[in-house]
């Protein structure tokens, strides 16, 4: 039987390309001014899975929470060998933290694949860095969490042998399935996209994009024609609103989210904060004075 | 809200191999201060197994209280049995803020508790504060300020959890200072649970640990020299290795150190080598590629010493010494070993 696989995937800022005038006035991040990628560990997540459907029949679906515009990371993965991908969007979702947002989650996929067999997600997004979300919708799922995944070693009567990174060293555990499991960057090298595939799904489309798409198809009259086409390829990427889940709207988007963010502050580049000490003895002393009252040493 | 009198600050301490991680003591000097504020008291939550040495390690670092589940199924850490044990023993007590280290164990099992128990996270702090906040008119005395870097460094955010209970944090290694261990052992209190387990919570099991050699151990290093191609030779590199003695640091090198053959591959730092975070990182001779840089910028002190004054290294280093180095490593190894004495 086919190995039911759910990866878990993010659109992100890319937060290594950041410049000042990527910042707002008031100090918060200007998103729109910065180019929107892949989560960089969530391609590792993917290809784990494609690597374990590369053995074995395994089915994947993909799914991302984002706005309309992450449909494109939902195309990446497409390109590279997904068998389905949803796009888990609505305003309602918004301003939702780590709870919030594993809460939608966990309800999606109960919607889509009760019966999954394996979640894989990356270990963090790039933007927040927090690393919970997975663990988050592995305990609301009830099922065992593995973070820090550097490879799968074996599949087998339902169980699962992985390697893990752990302090100082890695970790090889056994775990029943259903599980989930978050990935490291350590863990493989995503393959690239196959350009057959993108021949196929270049204009799989959610339905939020149909203005957009139909100015390339003058063949069809209106957007119902285009959407007909579109399912009748394959090349129609359901969208997922609140509306579609069985939720409690009290714990999802800003209401559903125990954090607030209280302030944003700038940081002052460390180039700002260069402190340079002459190469006498007194001016060393003073630096390793202030190493001391700052506890860097004792 | 639930009702809280007493507003007891926790810190999960985390061990290994029956060593307490050092993040936990750092945590319990914070608690302390933080539950001063608060007028209530800093407990630590063990779970382990023997826990005996271990409850007598951790009185030694301020804790008023220690909540205990003592279990074989605790022996080493695994996140169900782990996260099970912490929620029956939070869930008794509703303390108001519970800390653990931002460290792979810390960040497997906060979310995971704090998932279940229905509260907030913020990962990853690099300090924590008491203060009151206000939201939408409503005043909430007395909140934890979580601040956390974001966006890859480049903002640094404050969160607050106002409404929730605990308020949960994690919180980066090396970030605060350790308090001095103290030897009176009176007036801390021990509450021992009893905590039963079940099939379910053994759904993960441990077939095998391998752990680096200890002898360089660059990730754990509170202290790393490092050394760059600007170093010279590897004759040069003796001066590197005298002040990793110095100040009882571990030696480390650049890729292009490395490829030149100065220090051995082991040691190498960067994108290519291993990432550190150390609390004091002394870059000589190191140009300061982002090779290089990406797996060090996060070190809490930077010290960099090059004779070229517009040397990279400079962007992220917090303290420079423009200069050569044969003049410059010198001094500061006379310099540090007198300190030390």
């Amino acid at each position: 039987m086919a190995l039911k696989i759910v990866v878990l995937v993010k659109q992100v800022p890319d937060t290594k390309r950041i410049i000042a005038d990527a910042m707002k006035e008031d100090g918060t991040v200007n998103r729109q001014a910065l180019p929107a990628i892949f989560n960089p560990e969530d391609l590792n997540a993917l290809e784990l899975a494609l690597s374990i459907k590369d053995q074995r029949a395994a089915e994947l679906s993909v799914l991302t929470m984002g706005p309309p515009a992450a449909a494109s990371v939902l195309r990446d993965t497409l390109f590279r060998g997904a068998d389905r991908v949803f796009l888990i969007t609505d305003r309602k979702f918004a301003g939702a933290d780590t709870l919030a947002t594993s809460y939608t989650l966990m309800k999606t996929i109960e919607k889509i694949c009760p019966d999954f067999d394996l979640i894989v997600c990356g270990r963090q997004a790039i933007d927040g860095d927090t690393a919970q979300v997975g663990p988050q919708i592995a305990e609301k799922l009830k099922v065992p969490q593995v973070s820090y995944v550097e490879a799968i070693e074996n599949i087998e009567d339902g169980h699962l042998i992985v390697k893990r990174m752990i302090q100082n060293g890695a970790e090889w555990v056994r775990s029943r399935m259903p599980a989930l499991l978050t990935v490291v960057d350590s863990a493989n090298t995503p393959r690239p996209p196959k350009a057959k595939l993108i021949m196929k799904y270049k204009y799989a489309s959610c339905e939020l994009e149909l203005d957009e798409l139909i100015g390339k198809f003058p063949e069809f009259k209106d957007k119902d024609e285009l959407r007909q086409y579109l399912v009748q390829k394959d090349l129609y990427i359901p969208v997922i609103t609140a509306d579609d889940l069985d939720i409690d709207p009290e714990r999802i988007g800003m209401n559903g989210s125990p954090t607030k963010v209280k302030k944003i502050d700038r940081v002052v580049l460390a180039g700002g904060a260069l402190k340079l000490f002459e190469n006498t003895d007194q001016s060393l002393q003073e630096m390793i004075h202030e190493l001391v009252e700052d506890y860097i040493i004792s | 809200m639930s009702n809280n009198p007493n507003k007891e600050v926790w810190v999960f301490i985390e061990h290994h191999h029956r060593q307490i991680h050092e993040v936990s003591f750092e945590l319990l000097g914070k608690a302390k201060e933080l539950s001063r504020t608060l007028n209530s008291r800093a407990a630590a939550l063990l779970l382990g197994s023997d826990t005996k040495d271990l409850i007598n390690e951790v009185k030694k670092y301020g804790a008023d209280a220690v909540y205990v589940v003592d279990a074989p199924e605790l022996e080493t850490y695994r996140t169900l049995p782990y996260a099970k044990a912490a929620c029956h023993v939070i869930r008794s007590h509703n303390p108001e803020i519970v800390l653990l280290g931002a460290t792979h164990v810390g960040r497997d099992l906060a979310p995971r508790i704090a998932s279940a128990l229905g509260t907030g996270l913020t990962a990853d702090c690099t300090d924590l504060k008491i203060e009151d906040y206000t939201f939408h008119d409503v005043n909430y005395e007395k909140i934890l300020y979580q601040i956390r870097p974001a966006f890859g460094g480049n903002i640094i955010a404050t969160i607050v959890n106002p409404e929730h209970r605990p308020q949960m944090a994690t919180v980066r290694d090396g970030v605060m200072p350790i308090p001095e261990p103290q030897n009176k052992n009176n007036g801390i209190e021990v509450i021992p649970h009893a905590v039963t387990f079940d099939d379910s919570d053994m759904a993960v099991e441990i077939i095998k640990q391998e752990l680096e050699p200890k002898d360089i151990d660059l990730k754990a290093a509170p202290v790393i020299v490092a050394g760059g191609y600007g170093v010279g030779s590897k004759e040069n590199f003796k001066l590197v290795n005298q002040l990793a003695e110095a100040l009882g640091a571990e030696v480390g090198g650049s890729r292009a150190a490395v490829d030149a053959g100065f220090v051995e591959k082991e040691r190498q730092i960067g994108q290519t080598g291993t990432t550190v975070r150390p609390k004091l990182y002394v870059a000589v001779g190191i140009s300061g590629a982002v090779q290089h840089t990406a797996g060090m910028k996060d070190s809490s002190k930077i010290i960099a010493i090059n004779s070229d004054p517009d040397a990279p290294i400079f962007k992220v280093a917090h303290y420079g010494i423009v200069g050569d180095l044969n003049e410059v490593l010198p001094k500061l190894i006379d310099h540090f070993k007198k300190h030390d004495s």
